[in-house]
């Protein structure tokens, strides 16, 4: 594939500067201005091209099924890319005064009091950039609450299926990760959990339903296995696209939680973000959010800037306002049967794919699962393994389910279908993981050395990793 | 309005399928106490119609007003080529490229933002982008300990007052000592720095072109640190400076991180903004957050992939560098279309800023409103009238944001405004500014 460097035309340009009579006064000194810049020179039709070209070799959501478990790739709608793009939001400079910016400050004050009667919680900060910064901003919260109470607690429970990013963010906040581990049928074992159970523990992080694709059926002993110990029980908010509309996150006893708005909410994720992620407290947590909050007083709005026992501020601005407004938009299309039925379509299509597909794979914890559940290698002929598996699904026009994940599967494979996938789609996916398994069957090569119809064929990751190359010029 | 495309019959008969009766049967290992059978109190569901009403009076609801301030976020043109492109369904609904077959054209472009935010700052690493400018620092600070294992940093005052409070929550969270430096005159003195720094100082963080707009004698302060294990960082909040200065790489910092919303991506209320982390070779893998990189393909072809992911959350889980996963990608992809897009004119377009600021400057000083600071600048710089915030505001009624007012962030600075130009400032606009300011200067 050619880079944008590889067809530098010195000499022609894309673009030109306004020819305004500008005089040149208060020139810079000599010592701080370099002697040009090395940036390619390419005209505006190659600048298109080459950019619709690699469009072209790239997989989203509109291109098909996108079975990404836990990272919900459902279809965003066109419509909340239009009301992101209005210039009343999109040219709004941050530091426009409350009085000048009250209709963004009511979308922000708005979709906090939605997700707060959508999850239960009494408040939510719309501030955090991603998920991973709504649970560290959570962890910090943690550790704000009980150096306020003047409790030394050291150390953060979190089950062997969790994110990656859990342990990662206690670690960011001096917090030890102790990990739970989870019994045959997928639940926290729960007499390990008493067992690890001290005056230590300043809390548990759990995702609900877990990344098993399971709903815990012991929350409320955990919950109260936590409370008992004085223990902060905190929700990652990964999978709300299960249960929401059908139980509230403080009905389960988390005292705190993020949102992947990105997901549950319908926002494009941009090959990578921009998402956010909400944390929502309960109210004996609220003085520790992050400032500034929105909120309003007569019907006027304003950002809240006078909170002492903040942890502080935890983003340049407010966080992604125009990620906000997708969700926004998304949120007031959908309504409360909506947001009900996104649950119930979630749940039943991704039953009705592992009811397809157990048949024919390995499915290690066979109960009813929620919007997503997990497979294992375990049984594929002839070697064939699961990365190969999502290898050879790309040749099928899917995007491969996430692998390797949870670890405590054995070659697993995630599959997460969403609401917005037809049962037409479901079956055509079906019968390409069946296809698959007889070709591991026939003709293994076949799957070893697959994808063969994407714009590129398999890529080497691992010299990637051994003799990184991470510009153009070293490259060179 | 709903968008889940499923019959009534499809739902029948994949329940039946399944062996449940209901849609709520799905949902058995739910606690019965808990399960909501009620609805959610939320407003009424709207059609499409009426949902792109409603937000066009939410978004009507801001006032336009002709802004004449940055202070980290600045209102640039984007060339109707950066919507286009960035438009395009296959890059702004795909997820993270964990399968780089099918994940190309955002990896690709990543590379080269990669390559293009190394070029800009002199830099041998960037990653793929982080949340924001403020976090980028914050990572930025957390990186320089695992290089030198030092916890105390000196910065300067004229660093962003949001950035240097974000640096604060992450450094409280990691039991970092900051140390903040004034800046007096408007520039950091060296003589300040010096008397702060210690054996313990794991980096020295300096802003340039800093908060006041001010350009930062970077190369000395370098000078100042060589020989020692304390980090040079330097933050850059307006990237379009990077053309036209030398780059903080080439003056000897160590990290350069800071905000490339300039670049290509709508100023949005703050979000979401580009944040950029780029650094030394030996940060390689210290970096958090994703790095792409190149390799080749099964028929020998470039091609491009997530790299160096041992580092990473979902591999070294407690032990990573960072818990970062989602960057801004597609804000990254916008700066790199409208870097591709203006190449080597984007210095032009910076001489343009500066001199547009320049006009601006001395177009307000003919009406005796007058610098405080004489330190050169790129395209902002502080001045100060009585009465700063009455007149500020007497300006919103006229249609501008004049600046942003300085004494909630430095108390010392009373009665001064942060003013700021880009080529969205035009010579007849900075007229008009000049003839309304006057008049409320006078009323």
């Amino acid at each position: 594939m050619k880079t944008i460097f590889d067809i530098d035309t010195p000499g022609v340009s894309g673009w030109e500067p306004p020819r305004w009579d500008v005089p040149e006064e208060d020139e810079i000194p000599k010592k701080y201005l370099n002697n040009g810049i090395h940036l390619p020179d390419v005209g505006e039709v190659d600048v298109v091209r080459h950019y619709t070209e690699l469009s072209t070799m790239n997989f989203g959501v509109d291109s098909g099924m996108y079975p990404l478990g836990s990272c919900t790739m459902k279809y965003n709608p066109k419509i909340n890319e239009k009301t992101a793009s209005l210039s009343g939001f999109a040219t709004l400079h941050p530091l426009t005064p409350d009085s000048l910016s009250q209709g963004a400050l009511e979308v922000l004050y708005e979709l906090g009091g939605y997700l707060c009667r959508i999850t239960g919680m009494d408040r939510f900060t719309l501030s955090p950039a991603a998920g991973a910064h709504g649970e560290l901003a959570g962890v910090m919260v943690v550790r704000k609450y009980f150096e306020k109470k003047k409790e030394g607690r050291t150390t953060i429970l979190i089950p062997d299926s969790a994110h990656g990013t859990n342990p990662a963010s206690v670690n960011m906040c001096g917090f030890e990760v102790r990990e739970v581990p989870s019994s045959e049928t997928g639940d926290v074992d729960v007499t390990a959990l008493s067992d690890m159970m001290d005056d230590d523990v300043a809390a548990m992080m759990l995702t609900s339903p877990n990344t098993l694709g399971l709903f815990d059926r012991n929350i409320l002993t955990i919950a109260k296995i936590l409370k008992d110990h004085g223990a902060l029980f905190y929700c990652d908010g990964a999978n709300l696209n299960a249960v929401m509309g059908k139980a509230k996150i403080t009905d389960m006893g988390f005292d705190l939680m993020h949102i992947n708005l990105h997901k549950t909410f319908s926002t494009p994720h941009g090959g990578g973000g921009p998402g956010a992620g909400p944390l929502g407290v309960t109210k004996e947590l609220e003085p520790f959010l992050p400032a500034p909050l929105v909120d309003q007083k007569d019907g006027v709005f304003f950002l809240d800037d006078d909170r002492p026992d903040s942890i502080g501020r935890i983003h340049s601005f407010y966080g992604n306002f125009l990620v906000c407004v997708k969700a926004y938009t998304y949120i007031r299309m959908l309504g409360s049967d909506g947001i009900r039925k996104v649950a119930e379509h979630a749940v039943l299509n991704a039953n009705y794919l592992m009811h397809r597909l157990k048949t024919d794979y390995d499915l290690p914890i066979d109960r009813p699962c929620m919007h997503e559940f997990v497979l294992s290698d375990h049984g594929i002929p002839n070697n064939v393994s699961t990365n190969d598996i999502a290898k050879r699904i790309l040749d099928y026009g899917f995007h491969a389910p996430t692998v390797y994940f949870p670890l405590l599967i054995h070659g697993a494979m995630m599959i997460e279908p969403t609401e917005t996938e037809s049962r037409a789609t479901l079956d055509r996916f079906v019968e390409a993981m069946q296809e698959i398994l007889r070709e591991a069957q026939r003709d293994p090569d076949l799957i070893k050395t697959a994808p063969h119809t994407t714009p590129i064929g398999r890529v080497d990751a691992v010299t990637a990793a051994r003799k990184p190359i991470l510009n153009y010029d070293a490259a060179e | 309005m709903s968008f889940i495309p499923t019959t009534k019959k499809d739902t029948e008969d994949m329940l039946e399928l399944i062996g449940v009766t209901s849609l709520d049967g799905l949902f058995s290992d739910i606690p019965k106490e808990i399960k909501h059978i009620g609805a959610v109190d939320l407003p009424e569901a709207l059609s499409e119609i009426e949902a792109d009403m409603l937000l066009s009076r939410l978004s009507d609801g801001n006032r336009r007003l002709s802004v004449f301030a940055g202070g980290g976020a600045y209102l640039h043109y984007v060339p109707p080529v950066v919507d286009q492109l960035a438009n395009r369904s296959e890059f702004y609904t795909a997820y993270t490229p964990y399968q780089p077959e099918v994940s190309q054209g955002t990896l690709t472009a990543i590379f080269e933002f990669q390559t293009m935010m190394c070029r800009l700052s002199g830099t041998e690493v960037t990653n793929a982008s982080m949340y924001d400018g403020a976090t980028a620092l914050s990572e930025a600070a957390l990186m320089s300990v695992r290089d030198n294992k030092k916890t105390r940093f000196v910065i300067s005052s004229a660093v962003n007052p949001r950035y240097r409070e974000v640096l604060s929550t992450y450094g409280w969270a990691n039991d970092l000592e900051v140390v903040t430096v004034p800046a007096a005159g408007g520039v950091t003195s060296l003589a300040d720095i010096a008397a702060r720094l210690n054996d313990e100082t794991g980096a020295v963080i300096v802003q340039s072109p800093n908060y006041f707009g001010s350009i930062e004698d970077v190369e000395a302060i370098a000078g100042k640190l060589s020989g020692t294990k304390t980090n040079l960082i330097v933050v850059v909040t307006e990237p379009l400076s990077m053309a036209l200065l030398k780059s903080p790489g080439s003056l000897g910092a160590d990290i350069v991180c800071g905000e490339a919303q300039a670049f290509g991506n709508p100023v949005g209320f703050g979000g979401p903004c580009l944040g950029f982390l780029s650094a030394k070779n030996r940060f390689m893998r210290k970096m958090p957050g994703r790095l792409v990189g190149k390799t080749t393909d099964s028929k020998r072809n470039d091609a491009y992939v997530l790299t160096l992911q041992t580092r990473e959350q979902h591999i070294r889980r407690d032990r990573a560098t960072s818990n970062i996963c989602t960057n801004q990608g597609l804000c990254a992809l916008r700066a790199q279309v409208y870097l591709a897009l203006l190449g080597s004119r984007l210095r032009d377009m910076a001489i343009l800023n500066h001199r547009l600021a320049g006009l601006l400057k001395r177009t307000l000083s003919e009406i005796g409103v007058t610098p405080v600071f004489d330190a050169p600048y790129f395209n902002e710089f502080v001045v100060r009238v009585n009465n700063a915030r009455k007149i500020r505001d007497a300006l919103f009624d006229k249609g501008y944001l004049v600046g942003i007012l300085l004494e909630d962030d430095y108390p010392d600075l009373t009665d001064c405004l942060l003013l700021a130009c880009t080529e969205l400032n035009a010579p007849p606009d900075i007229d008009a500014l000049a003839i309304d300011l006057k008049a409320s200067l006078t009323s």
